[in-house]
């Protein structure tokens, strides 16, 4: 750093002006993006949750009524929660164990590793709509092909998305069929664990599973944590499975002309973002819908501040 | 990216009955891997099977719980084609992940170049701002965003509000350029510098040709996105069926044939498809480009 008291030449200064100019013609598109698509439609979200909107007649402010309504009379709300909460408890943990088991087993398939690994990662890149309702058909309680087996094993057949007991499980069958991109990310981290480290706690007598405790879960724990924390936030705005695979197995989709029940079967498969969608869509509640939008928004973010700890090298530099 | 090289299990022993006890334990653990991994995969790609199946059943055959179809119908796959609507959702589809993905590459890849490699203050709060924006639910700005569309521009019905967002950056697209222009030594910069580049030349001539990779997974990954994305046109587009896309226009096609579940899912196959067929062209860049937002361990 230069000299402090004397003042700056002005080709410097020129120079630093030049440069500043540059950098923000080169963020220019972003900038306006975050602007317009981020910032905006938040403090917009956050005014709303204040004001009672229809959609038709202006706003008026309607103070706390919103939040009380949503948080204490909308009977959906908890329900809501326990099932996103449900969902990121025991869809997120089955992913990220399943996703690093199939990781670990492709790292040590040695005949045919091409074709494992395209078959493991294959149902990832399937459309969630259509993988929704191919597990729809599969699963269906009356001819689908997985009851079918399971009866000719003699083993009990769920409702599975017809059954409030069973919906949460076949989603998260859903969701672990969809493994790849976890498979991938644990795949390149075992194979970045240093050869040696393994080879010395062999001639230390370590079991398979000391290797694993001491050896392999302390070299990939980064990547393990940066499965768990966007798991999460991928399940926080979980939607478009859940709503699916209610319409399809309630027989009500699209413009039958009968009322879908959200949620079905009995609220079992309600999130926080459909929540926000049928207020304001179907209910023309512009304001509760924003409420719940701020609870989703502060949801997200705190895991999102996870993410960014410095300690969790997300951000590194190099 | 390469499997490990097949290790050997054991060092050579020097007792001819302790090579023998090592090679039969290897053998053990090649058959119990490569069992597991057949059993994975059965549960990976029986699914796939049994749709394919299904699609080609009759109407009749469709309403059993018959596995194997006693008659191959493969007029289905022409019925759905032919379904009122299919061809004009197939066209918008196209529409919305093309000019969805160009539009992303080329608004991002400036600001994830600025973002890895120019000095200036606010750098670090722009980069947690790109990542609060990636992981932001839809949702919750969506109610704004509609009431924009809808009740200023007018232009809900359309496929405008879906693509035009995506000329001013997408936040995980430059995430991810970004972790890859990280790794391009400053010396090339440098040099294309003194060549008398600037920044803009720099960019073009010197940094994309090295980051092909990380664009090719870019672009992929957002053709996709816009491919798959269902909560997008079911907002902005669900009131007018002109401009409905597959994802969307998938579900009520359920709903006009209810009773079939083979037209249902030889229309799914129908969705699947494309995506299928472009993961096994461009699979290399595809899984480079898992690998780098899974970032360094």
């Amino acid at each position: 750093m230069a000299l402090v008291s004397s003042p700056v030449p002005p080709a410097l200064r020129a120079k630093r002006r030049r440069e500043a100019a540059r950098t923000l013609a080169f963020l220019s598109p972003w900038l306006i993006g975050f602007g317009v698509f981020f910032l905006y439609p938040l403090v917009s979200t956050a005014y709303f949750s204040f004001m009672h909107y229809d959609g038709f007649r202006a706003p008026t402010f309607s103070g706390l009524r919103n939040w009380e309504y949503v948080l204490t009379t909308y009977p959906s709300f908890w329900t809501g929660l326990g099932n996103t909460l449900w969902l990121v408890v025991v869809m997120v943990g089955l992913r990220v164990v399943f996703g690093l088991g199939i990781g670990m087993l492709i790292t040590k398939v040695k005949s045919g590793a091409g074709f494992f690994r395209t078959a493991f990662y294959l149902p990832y890149l399937a459309p969630p709509v259509a993988a929704t309702m191919a597990f729809a058909f599969l699963l269906n309680p009356g001819t689908g092909p997985v009851n079918h087996l399971l009866g000719e094993l003699g083993l009990p057949q769920p409702g599975w998305f017809n059954d409030p007991a069973w919906s949460k499980p076949a989603l998260t069958l859903l969701a672990v069929w969809g493994i790849g991109d976890l498979m991938v990310i644990f795949m390149a981290a075992l194979l970045d664990v240093p050869k040696e480290q393994y080879e010395a706690a062999q001639l230390d007598g370590a079991s398979a599973f000391q290797r694993f405790r001491y050896v392999t879960l302390p070299n990939i724990s980064p990547i393990v944590m940066f499965a768990v924390v966007t798991g999460v936030i991928q399940t926080m705005q979980y939607y478009t499975q859940a709503i699916v695979a209610g319409k399809v197995a309630s027989g009500v989709i699209g413009g039958s002309g009968q009322q879908f029940e959200p949620g079905y079967p009995s609220g079992s498969t309600w999130t926080l973002p459909q929540m926000v969608y049928n207020l304001a869509f179907h209910q023309s509640d512009y304001g509760s819908a924003c409420v719940v939008a701020v609870v989703l928004f502060a949801l997200s973010m705190a895991f999102t501040s996870l993410l960014l700890r410095r300690r969790s090298g997300f951000l590194a530099e190099d | 990216m390469t499997l490990a090289p097949a290790l050997p299990r054991e060092a050579a022993a020097p007792a001819p009955a302790a090579a023998r006890t090592a090679r039969r334990r290897a053998a053990l653990h090649w058959v119990a891997v490569h069992a597991l991994a057949i059993a994975a995969a059965l549960f990976f790609l029986l699914p796939f099977v049994f749709l394919f199946l299904t699609s080609v059943m009759t109407d009749h055959q469709a309403l059993t719980s018959d596995l194997w179809p006693t008659h191959w119908q493969w007029s289905n796959f022409s019925k759905v084609w032919h379904t009122p609507g299919f061809l004009t959702w197939w066209r918008n589809t196209l529409l919305y992940a093309a000019a969805g993905t160009a539009l992303t590459v080329v608004s991002s890849l400036p600001v994830a170049y600025a973002l890895a490699k120019f000095r200036f203050r606010g750098r670090n709060l722009a980069l947690m701002a790109v990542v609060s924006m990636m992981m932001l639910p839809p949702q919750v700005t969506i109610i704004p965003m509609y009431l924009f569309w809808a009740k200023q521009l007018h232009l809900t019905g359309s496929l405008w509000p879906l693509i035009v967002p995506m000329a001013f950056g997408d936040a995980f697209s430059i995430f991810l350029l970004r972790q890859f222009l990280l790794t391009i030594p400053r010396e090339y910069l440098e040099a294309a510098r003194i060549d008398g580049c600037g920044e803009l030349r720099t960019l073009l001539r010197v940094v994309l040709p090295m980051a092909r990779p990380a664009v090719a997974a870019v672009a992929l990954f957002q053709f996709f996105y816009c491919w798959n994305d269902y909560f997008g046109p079911q907002i902005y587009a669900s009131e007018n069926p002109g401009a409905w896309t597959l994802s969307y226009g998938l579900e009520s096609f359920k709903s006009a044939h209810h009773t079939n579940w083979n037209l249902t899912m030889a229309a799914t196959l129908l969705v699947m498809a494309p995506v299928i067929v472009l993961f096994f062209f461009a699979q290399r860049a595809f899984i480079e480009g898992v690998t780098l937002t899974g970032v360094k361990g």
